[in-house]
């Protein structure tokens, strides 16, 4: 349970070192207690109060790392519930699967569709991650870890085994990637806590009911290992969704810490309908994924998919940007007409997908306006006709032969000053809204002004 | 020690609003927890489905639509055949045509095509505006006027026009009314304070807290249905106790995802109407978990997805 600032000032040693960089230590108790600081910060605390105060200080959930090296990802660290209460932090990671049960040629392919999957959004590498390696049946444990070593030469992978024999040689092969084991249960717990515990690797814990996973994870928690991820698939979609949200609400709502884990959804396990996995993916995204695994990532699903995530774990305090630059629309080459708004990423996509059903070739110039909208960046000074001008006279007019420029509709009262700024530029003003941009465009073109 | 399960429950539950008359009439909302958390609480009659025509007809349609639709010539026989989509509960016929910047079709005429809709299909009916305030204004009242009787769901009234379709569709003709409102819990709760201040019953409004792609500002839609939620049921907010309706398909399809054709897309997204298909089905989704009484949508496909997925989560 969390511990007030006082209740943690009481076992510091109250001698106001400053060492920790706080300038009292009622002053590093109130950090301490708020998270901003760490316990640990504290180079005099007495060993017990260390002890008893890392425990009641620590995070409700775990922050856990899978994979090696450029391929390394976060997991956990959630301490909200709802994206407006504070930032998510580590984002839903996606996984494809293969499965030994599939033939060579079939593997050989899905194991290249994985990267055919990877383009930027707004700032992010948006690809598949993570590869599930499903342990299918009659196989060796040999042909399971030549499996998983092909597969973990692509992305770092989630060894989906139960049978003891092959998630060992499956290790031996691939543990210095830092897969996932997944299949502990309440069968093999003990073996498979020392596979991973030997080898360093996240043990992802499964169970047939939520009762029966907590208890596995409290059997392995007495055996010291916390690196642990919750596989929550269970027999059905709605005990599935039960399970991922209860044991999320438990652990941040409730203070439950045995179920302070992240979680793996494996949404291919619940249906082979591809349109019903979509639905799914999407939804343990919002509900509580922190690895979810479908059957082929194809860029149908990406698409939406990737953009729901990069929403979902945007801070709500930080809009989203995108970068200042010349953004050629509908083949749009020096000679179109420019236009221009700010660089929150909500104008640009609602612009920009006007412009684009507009047909006409233009160009969408974006200058810095600190990541807000029309109106608000013009009422802070961010937007203005000097930070408009400059940008233009630095970055465009060497590139643009074109001269006409259509500012937002909001900002008409612009246009003289920006007149001024830019000789040689026409200035025109765009309608108020966004979605009236493409007839404005048509008849501009009709009427042959650009 | 075994776990210890704590359930969260709430005093106060989402109203409950009945569009529709006879047989097929539905109710939208009832719940008394957070999306599809049956596990604390009542779902009520579970989300519901809507299938969405305009009166533009088929012109411009993704071919799995045009496809479902082939052999209707009349708006009648679409609005047939949509009552009948596998998984759809009610049709929502959009006035599309009515734009000033657009076909500006006439208010009559626009009339006209909403009662040939309603007289031929016996399942609900949800009406929605051209977007323009000022001719949704008359045009919605008529609408609400000439289909009086049938229960129907006006929708798209808004801060500037709320006063000519809330007093037409919920005072003057029995109508439900959707109060429309751009992502913003405050702006939400400020038009049913005004709906109900004007006479409409808190029991006749159904909200429409706005919607986007996923993928283009969808955070706020999240956080405006997690916060109206939350208030809903947390604190027993009357002004927020109304089901949502949230329309999926005119916002999924108009993104690049969903219109941009194989040749002109970015390398390897492949054909144009599976793109738009996920849009939908994974828009829909992140709307139904995140509170939406209702979704609509216009492809097959979805409708049939999205239907599955209630099925299995209710």
């Amino acid at each position: 349970m969390a511990l007030s600032g006082i209740q943690i000032f009481k076992l510091t040693p109250k001698k106001n070192c400053k060492e920790c960089g706080c300038p009292t230590c009622m002053a590093f108790s109130m950090k301490v207690a708020q998270g901003a600081k760490q316990i640990s910060e504290c180079p005099h605390m007495s060993a017990e109060a260390l002890e008893q105060l890392s425990e009641a200080t620590a995070p409700p959930m775990k922050t856990i790392k899978v994979g090696a090296g450029d391929s390394e990802h976060t997991l956990g660290g959630e301490t909200v519930l709802y994206r407006h209460e504070k930032t998510f932090v580590n984002k839903t990671v996606y996984a494809a699967s293969i499965c030994t049960c599939m033939d060579d040629a079939e593997i050989d392919a899905k194991l290249a569709q994985v990267p055919s999957v990877d383009y930027d959004r707004i700032n992010e590498r948006m690809y598949t991650e993570m590869i599930n390696v499903n342990f299918g049946k009659d196989t060796t444990p040999e042909r399971f870890a030549e499996v998983a070593k092909k597969a973990a030469a692509v992305r770092p992978v989630i060894l989906s085994v139960k049978d003891e024999a092959a998630a060992k040689a499956a290790m031996d092969a691939v543990k210095d990637t830092k897969p996932v084991l997944d299949g502990a249960d309440a069968s093999n717990y003990e073996a498979f806590n020392k596979l991973a515990t030997d080898a360093g690797v996240v043990l992802g814990v499964g169970g047939t009911s939520i009762d029966e996973l907590y208890d596995t994870v409290q059997k392995l928690e007495k055996l010291g290992n916390k690196n642990l991820i919750l596989d929550v698939t269970m027999d059905s979609i709605k005990a599935t969704f039960e399970a991922a949200v209860i044991i999320r609400r438990a652990a941040l709502a409730d203070g439950d810490r045995s179920f302070g884990y992240p979680s793996i959804v494996k949404v291919n396990k619940l249906t082979d309908d591809r349109e019903l996995q979509q639905s799914l993916v999407a939804l343990f995204t919002l509900k509580y994924g922190s690895i979810v695994v479908v059957d082929t990532m194809d860029y149908a699903m990406a698409l939406p998919l990737y953009g729901l995530r990069q929403n979902l774990f945007t801070d709500p305090q930080k809009p989203m940007k995108v970068a200042p630059g010349i953004y050629p629309i509908n083949g749009a080459d020096e000679n179109s007409v420019c236009l221009t708004t700010v660089d929150f990423a909500l104008t640009y996509f609602l612009v920009s997908g006007e412009l684009e059903r507009s047909g006409v070739p233009c160009n969408l110039i974006i200058s810095d306006a600190g990541g807000l909208s029309v109106l608000t960046s013009w009422a802070a000074g961010k937007l203005s006709a000097t930070s408009i001008s400059k940008y233009i006279q630095e970055n465009v007019e060497g590139k643009i032969k074109n001269r006409t420029l259509i500012i937002p509709g909001k900002v008409a009262v612009l246009k003289g000053d920006l007149e001024n700024k830019l000789p040689g530029w026409k200035i025109v003003v765009a309608p108020l809204e966004a979605v009236q941009l493409v007839k404005f465009l048509k008849d501009m073109k009709a009427n042959g002004e650009i | 020690m075994p776990f210890n399960r704590k359930a969260h429950k709430f005093n106060a539950s989402i109203n409950e609003v009945e569009i529709g008359t006879g047989d097929k009439a539905i109710k939208l909302g009832g719940e008394n927890t957070f999306p599809f958390y049956s596990f604390d609480g009542s779902l009520g009659s579970g989300p519901k489905i809507g299938v969405e025509i305009t009166d533009l007809g088929l012109d411009g349609e993704p071919d799995g639509v045009k496809a479902y639709y082939a052999g209707c010539n009349t708006i009648g026989e679409i609005a047939k055949k949509a009552a009948q989509m596998p998984g759809g509960d009610f049709v929502v016929l959009r006035l599309a045509g009515g734009d000033p910047n657009g076909a500006n079709k006439s208010v009559d005429d626009l009339v006209a095509v909403a009662k040939e809709v309603a007289d031929a299909i016996d399942t609900p009916l949800v009406v929605e505006g051209c977007k323009n305030v000022e001719k949704d204004a008359d045009l919605l009242a008529k609408v609400a006027g000439a289909l009086q009787g049938k229960n129907i769901l006006v929708m798209s009234a808004k801060e500037e026009n709320y006063k000519a379709i809330g007093a037409a569709a919920g005072l003057a003709y029995g109508q439900k009314v959707g109060a429309e409102s751009a992502v913003d819990i405050n702006l939400a709760k400020q038009l049913n304070v005004v709906m109900t201040q004007l006479g409409v019953p808190a029991s006749s409004i159904v909200m429409n807290t706005g919607s986007a792609a996923v993928g283009y500002g969808f955070d706020y839609t999240i956080s405006t249905f997690d916060r109206v939620r939350a208030a809903a049921l947390g604190q027993d907010d009357k002004m927020l106790q109304m089901p949502i309706i949230t329309p999926v398909a005119s916002e999924t399809w108009a993104v690049k995802e969903s219109t941009a054709a194989e040749e002109d897309a970015d390398e390897g997204w492949g054909p144009v109407e599976a793109r738009g298909i996920s849009m939908e089905v994974q828009t829909a989704t992140a709307c139904l978990v995140s509170g939406s009484d209702a979704v609509i949508l216009k492809h097959p496909e979805s409708v049939k997805t999205i239907s599955r997925l209630i099925k299995e989560l209710v």
